[in-house]
């Protein structure tokens, strides 16, 4: 019987060179049966390849196509070879974690239909379908679910105020924008196991009465939006997607359009300027009807929800935190990967426990949670735990989940720099306090940098961090300040 | 002559994807698909299909850093700029293609072959720092592992 092995094939596998490692696995002269998995997301491993044994797969890391004939000289290589990391489901960083949302990355063929109702798929719309709206509502509801693109409001009241809005026509709207530096989660659900979100989006149009909805993919993940359009093919032709109308949209290089009114101008073929509000997205949306607006990971978190039940969900967590987080560890780390955990870790667990400290193997200085808008944490708040209150206590926010993590050579001025500059590339222009206030906020911090008038110069920057604080449109104008005011706080040696 | 034909081909790829609602961008990116930018004789025609000003197009054309209305070089190297590949080192890997290349961010290399785009996260940031070059992604790019990449970057035309 021939042995399997599994090549992975997300954007990060592929980069580095997975798909030479298929095709020299092809030419040897072994048997074996190639499958391109998705990925684990154990970035720092890949490309990961694991090969099946009796008593599962063995992992294999940071393989390469050169090493292939050495690796297999002496037929398919097993737990004793010295390459074998053992089985993957057993390293601890795989094993440490409580994986709900992202339980089926990496395990199967990402496409496969057939592969993911083996691993469980559709038991979250299978038990939808015998519940009324409301009954799948309070479910979310009751699992204490918060939106996992930034903002942690509650999903299900989002739903229930859209169930609840008048309109002839509803539509479901997946921000898949991943905006954020740090942050990947987004794509490697959708290039690894593109059937839980879609399974998601059915499952909240069947909560809704919707019955049209797009993924807004950002244009930058190339391999995700093909993946997508393969997936919902492959579900409209199985019939999955009868009463509802579901395409995938491409995005167009403009952070904004990750904020949720911005993405629906886009969607409706507009510049992607911030509406006023309200009204709510969920009572006047996407050309003007009620309209869910979630992330790819809330979505992708409804079919375990529904298959498991709310409470045990809302079982793990922190606080008001509940259920898991997938933390993805970026930047000047050892150990780069996605870590799904429920909420209450502290940030030390994360960036140590798992993440092994810095890549350069130099002290941390200083972590940037939750992106380009999030505070950058000193050490000496890691005890912090991981809980969207938690973290506002300190400043800081959790949003999408990254955490980008510097060493001790970081220049955090310029990082406050970049904060303003960022804004300013990024601003739509529809208001003063954003599209002006980062422009000024890049002059004033390079006049500090310069030494002239630091003192009034920081009480300007202070002031002028504040206006855009209170008078922006939106938090991209609203917050791009945080950065910039943590590093004034905890590394006042560097602005 | 050169000029009718675009218009032509532009409303032969636009037309059939118009009856969608808010089909500007589908259109757009389908349009920057083919030519490889967006020429500015398409816009009347574009307009006109979705009954839009000229200027609401050129607008949206300009909103979004995706849509090229300039020609670019037969490739387009995308740098990542954003936090995570900073704090591995992006700066000296933008250095070294600036420096290698003689241009700066949104120019095109005299021989035509290389645009240069600043780009703000490419969802690699475990493998930081990241490169796209014509819609592939390289992991822990190095200002040396870049210059190799430049100079064995195969002949493609304009
Ligand atoms: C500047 C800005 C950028 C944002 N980018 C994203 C993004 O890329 N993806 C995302 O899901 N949410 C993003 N958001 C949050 C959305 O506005 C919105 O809260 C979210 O899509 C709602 O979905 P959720 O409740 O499931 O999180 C952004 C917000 C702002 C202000
Ligand atoms: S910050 Fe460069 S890939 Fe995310």
């Amino acid at each position: 019987m021939s042995v399997r092995v599994y090549v992975p094939s997300d954007s990060t596998a592929l980069s580095l060179g997975a798909d030479d490692i298929a095709r020299g696995l092809g030419e040897i002269d072994l048997d074996i049966e190639i499958i391109r998995n998705g990925s684990r997301g154990l970035c720092w491993l890949e490309p990961l390849l694991e090969i099946d044994s009796p008593e599962g797969r063995l992992g294999f890391a940071n393989v390469t196509a050169k090493e292939l004939s050495t690796l297999f000289s002496d037929g398919v290589p097993g737990s004793a070879h010295p390459r074998c990391l053992g089985l993957t489901e057993e390293l601890p960083y795989l094993k440490q974690q409580r994986r709900l949302t992202s339980a089926r990355i990496g395990l199967m063929k990402p496409c496969s239909l057939d592969d993911y109702r083996a691993q469980g798929g559709f038991t979250g719309l299978t038990k939808a379908l015998e519940m009324s709206c409301e009954e799948i509502v309070a479910c979310v509801t009751d699992s204490g679910l918060r939106g996992r693109g930034g903002a942690a409001f509650p999903t299900g009241i989002k739903w229930q105020t859209v169930l609840s809005a008048e309109g002839d026509k509803k539509y479901i709207v997946c921000n898949a924008d991943e905006g954020d530096s740090g942050t990947y989660v987004d794509r490697l659900i959708m290039e690894c196991d593109p059937y839980t979100l879609i399974e998601g989006i059915i499952i909240a149009s069947l909560a809704v009465n919707a019955d049209e909805g797009y993924i807004y993919c950002r244009a930058e993940y190339p391999l995700a939006l093909e993946r997508l359009q393969q997936a919902i093919e492959l579900a409209t032709d199985a019939g999955y997607l009868k009463h509802f109308k579901l395409q995938v949209r491409k995005a167009a290089g403009a952070y904004i359009c990750g904020e949720e009114t911005s993405l629906l101008e886009s969607l409706e073929g507009k510049r992607g300027q911030v509406r006023f509000r309200p009204p709510l997205p969920a009572i006047e949306g996407l050309f003007g009807k009620p309209t869910v607006v979630n992330n790819v990971i809330s979505l992708a978190s409804i079919p375990g929800i529904l298959a498991g039940g709310a409470a045990s969900y809302q079982a793990y967590g922190s606080g008001r935190s509940r259920g898991t987080l997938t933390v993805q560890l970026a930047g000047n780390i050892k150990r780069g990967g996605l870590v799904e955990v429920p909420f209450g870790l502290s940030l030390r667990q994360l960036l140590e426990d798992f993440g092994g400290g810095t890549a350069s193997g130099r002290p941390i200085k200083a972590v940037q949670a939750g992106g380009p808008l999030g505070a950058y944490i000193p050490p000496a708040l890691f005890d912090t735990p991981l809980d969207y209150e938690a973290f506002k206590a300190i400043g800081a926010m959790v949003g999408h989940g990254g955490l980008v993590v510097f060493d001790d050579s970081a220049d955090l001025g310029q990082m406050a720099r970049f904060a303003m500059e960022f804004c300013a590339v990024e601003s739509c222009g529809k208001c003063t306090p954003c599209r002006i206030g980062s422009v000024r906020g890049v002059e004033v911090i390079d006049r500090i940098h310069q030494g002239e008038q630091v003192e009034e110069n920081r009480i300007l920057l202070r002031d002028l961090c504040q206006t855009m604080i209170d008078g922006s449109l939106c938090a991209l104008g609203g917050m791009a300040p945080f950065p910039v005011l943590s590093v004034m706080e905890h590394f006042p040696d560097e602005l | 002559m050169a000029a009718l034909n675009i218009e032509q081909i532009a409303l032969d790829i636009a037309s059939p994807l118009a009856e969608e609602p808010g089909a500007l961008l589908p259109i757009l990116h389908a349009l920057q698909e083919h030519f490889a930018y967006i020429p500015t004789e398409v816009v009347p025609g574009v307009a006109q299909l979705l009954n839009l000003s000229r200027a609401e197009v050129h607008g949206v054309i300009s909103f979004y850093d995706w849509f090229q209305a300039e020609p670019s070089g037969a490739s387009t190297l995308y740098i990542c700029r954003a936090e995570s590949c900073q704090a591995m080192g992006s700066a000296a890997v933008e250095a070294a293609a600036k420096q290698h290349l003689g241009i700066d961010y949104h120019q095109t290399s005299d021989d035509g072959r290389i645009t240069l785009q600043p780009i703000y996260c490419l969802g690699n940031c475990a493998c930081s720092p990241a490169v796209m070059l014509d819609e592939k992604l390289y992991s822990r790019v190095s200002a040396e592992s870049l210059v190799a990449m430049l100079d064995n970057l195969p002949e493609r035309e304009s």
